[in-house]
């Protein structure tokens, strides 16, 4: 297939003046800056470097990819790894310091949801807004308006201002004429990550189908779930440069081996740590250990392991449910809850869970740790990637019959196998 | 999509001037309609009184400046009704002062659009200084509505109104074009152009007529883009004892091409930045 992005040695450099200053800048200290840049150099007869500290600081460095007709590439890496500044460079909103791309097709990109919608207008008059702001012609919008309003579900609002919108509406609106934007490239950051499960499914839905008309997307994420199904190649990229690239599976493997997501086989969660408290119950600390109950940080396919959750209850009354979420390869391997619920009285509680030996796959799992109640259907606290941990595998466990390669799957249960002859022929030798 | 050799190549790099930038902004010219039509729907939004604001205010000044310029200060008005000398310099200078200030700020006010999506720059600018065209609209039906009623009927000269609008346009636009690229990385534009406005509010022709500057000061006068367009305004309204002198006319077209064109240089010189300074 063609390459319809190519980047070559992408830098982009941002000047950071003093680091309290603010970014824009008065005219007064410029003039007054100058002139005093003016007088030292006047008086020191020569030229003189300015006191000024310009911090200058290389949000990208030597980034240089393609992308083929059709693929879904996804890039990930932590916070300021250069991710908003490469989707930016990208759709043409900031410059490229050094480097150049060559991009082939129309090129939209969504890197907000509801990009000017208006407040104080109707659902119609942002639908016509949005899509003009993204691109759209006033034709195609018409075109596709009733498929837009039937896919955010909002036609009773659609002449209501979106001031009176529920989040979740304003955010299906918004997502709905993104969705039916045409173009052959689509750049999308994060914008995934809004509605409910449901709307979230069907977001990824029309997702596939776009990229199932042949269009190619270019997709920011930090949900490794969202990149490793919908992704066909992966970028990891780390302090403004390609770490690794290749495989989804395999990048975001590597994206949790190197700590990336700020995880380990330990948990200590932090204000920054998302649904670790609510008023009711607050996750003190997590972690894996083997069957004397010491702390490990990586465990052998056929050795048993647990999961241990220390929190902390503030407010009884409820019936607490303790649940994990084992995920692998972004999908999720299982879950598995307590068998009934216990009334806590509030106070410090240890939950663990066994998770048997022969029954994982070797690969990286990352266990998501909550805390419920079945009746109403409550969190208290759920960490989605609490703790991260390595199985391995011998490559002697007698499950691989000499089979070196990778096993697929999420989870590889040993299970009863037997054979026998069939209809009475005796005798399997 | 079948075809990928036969579309077009976007080049991204540093420092370079887009080549398809006057096509893109065709392209996009139906965002410049909707940017206005968003402008103009919210102008009158939670305000009490609405779109009787845009009667109110040029109504309320004009009783003013026929107060002071031409019962106080008893200027001349060579047999014109004073009030309809002022309401026909106000008329322009309202939709050029408006247009001026909100242009200098479109950017600032839309900043969020321009750091999350690409479109050629200008649009922004260009689609806010249209948005007090509909205020100006509403006072030249009020002003046709005054000249009936004071013995002054409008005749054809009124079709030359347009071009006289055009001009301010252009003005306003061109030091809009200044002030919004400037705006984004110095704010103290914002404290410079309600003054600058204010001040023009009175060294123009709008509370008097040209003819009570000296003579010789006419010309230098004239480089005030406004003047022109308020003579030619006011010739169209109250006709031949307001005669437009030519070299005025000339001499404002000239200033508003040189704001205009140095305008858009500036901005397009600066605008690469503006997601990254915003």
């Amino acid at each position: 297939m063609a390459n319809v992005i190519t980047a070559t040695n992408l830098a982009k450099r941002y000047t950071i003046q003093h680091l309290a200053r603010p970014r824009y800048t008065s005219l007064r200290e410029s003039i007054s800056d100058e002139a005093r840049a003016f007088f030292r150099r006047a008086l020191a007869g020569r030229p003189q470097a300015d006191k000024r500290v310009n911090e200058e600081f290389w949000a990208l460095r030597h980034v240089g990819f393609s992308v083929a007709q059709g693929e879904r590439l996804g890039i990930i890496g932590r916070n300021g790894a250069g991710k908003s500044t490469l989707l930016k460079i990208l759709s043409r909103i900031t410059e490229p310091t050094e480097g150049r791309i060559e991009i082939r097709g129309r090129i939209s990109s969504l890197l907000e949801v509801g990009t000017g919608f208006h407040p104080e207008l109707t659902g119609r008059e942002n639908i016509f807004l949005n899509g003009a702001i993204l691109g759209m012609s006033a034709r195609a919008i018409r075109q596709k308006f009733d498929e837009i309003v039937a896919f955010a579900e909002t036609e009773r609002f659609l002449d209501t201002p979106v001031k009176r919108y529920s989040s979740g509406m304003y955010v299906r609106l918004a997502f709905a004429v993104a969705a039916h934007l045409e173009p052959d490239i689509l750049i999308i950051d994060e914008v995934l990550a809004v509605g409910d499960a449901q709307f979230q499914k069907k977001c990824i839905g029309k997702m596939e189908e776009v990229t199932g008309a042949g269009r190619t997307v270019v997709f920011v994420s930090h949900s490794m779930t969202t990149i490793t199904s919908l992704c066909t190649r992966c970028i990891l990229l780390d302090g403004g440069r390609i770490l690794s690239t290749g495989d989804p599976s395999k990048v975001t493997a590597e994206y949790y081996q190197r700590g990336y997501s700020g995880r380990g086989a330990e948990l200590i969660p932090g204000p920054e740590t998302a649904g670790a408290s609510s008023e009711v119950a607050i996750l003190r600390r997590a972690r894996l250990v083997d069957r004397e109950r010491k702390p490990v940080d990586y465990v052998r396919r056929n050795q048993k392991v647990g999961i241990e959750m220390h929190y902390e209850i503030l407010e009884g009354g409820y019936s607490f449910v303790p649940n994990v979420h084992v995920f692998s390869q972004g999908q999720c391997a299982f879950v598995s809850t307590a068998s009934h619920g216990s009334e806590l009285s509030p106070g410090s509680y240890v939950s663990l869970v066994w998770i048997p030996e022969n029954f994982l796959n070797e690969g990286i799992y990352i266990a998501g740790l909550a805390l419920s109640s079945m009746s109403p259907v409550r969190a208290f606290f759920y960490v989605q990637e609490g703790i991260m941990f390595n199985v391995i595998d011998d490559l002697n466990d007698p499950s691989r019959n000499e089979y070196t390669q990778p096993v697929p799957g999420l989870v590889r249960p040993s299970l009863e196998w037997s054979t026998e002859g069939a209809s009475g022929q005796k005798g399997v030798q | 999509m079948s075809n990928i050799d036969h579309q077009e190549l976007l080049v991204l790099e540093a420092g370079r001037t887009e080549r398809h930038y006057w096509r893109d902004l065709w392209r996009y010219r139906e965002l410049l309609y909707f940017l206005a039509r968003r402008d103009i729907s919210v102008r009158y939004k939670q305000t009490v009184f609405g779109i009787a604001w845009a009667v109110v205010r040029p109504l309320a000044t004009m009783l003013i400046f026929t107060l002071v310029f031409g019962r106080i200060a008893k200027l001349p008005s060579h047999g014109a009704p004073y009030s309809l000398l002022v309401f026909s310099g106000m008329l322009p200078w309202f939709f050029f002062a408006s247009a001026l200030g909100d242009t200098s700020n479109s950017l600032l006010a839309n900043g969020n659009l321009l750091s999350k999506v690409y479109f050629p720059r200008l649009i922004i600018p260009v689609s806010t200084v249209m948005v007090p065209l509909i205020d100006l609209a509403i006072g030249l039906a009020l002003l046709i509505a005054m000249m009936a009623a004071m013995g002054y009927p409008p005749t054809v000269r009124l079709l030359l109104v347009p071009a006289f609008i055009l001009l301010a346009f252009g003005a306003a636009l061109g030091l809009g074009l200044w002030f919004a690229a400037m705006n984004v990385k110095y704010r103290d534009f914002q404290f410079v152009i309600p003054f600058i406005l204010m001040i023009g509010l009175y060294v123009s022709p709008i509370g008097f007529s040209t003819n009570v500057i000296p003579e010789r000061w006419r010309l230098l006068y004239s480089l005030n883009p406004m003047v022109g367009v308020i003579e030619g305004f006011r010739w169209t309204v109250l006709g031949d004892s307001f005669p437009p002198r030519f070299e005025a006319l000339l001499l404002s077209a000239m200033t508003v091409a040189i704001l205009l064109a140095s305008g858009v240089w500036y901005f397009r010189r600066t605008e690469r930045s503006f997601a990254d300074v915003i």
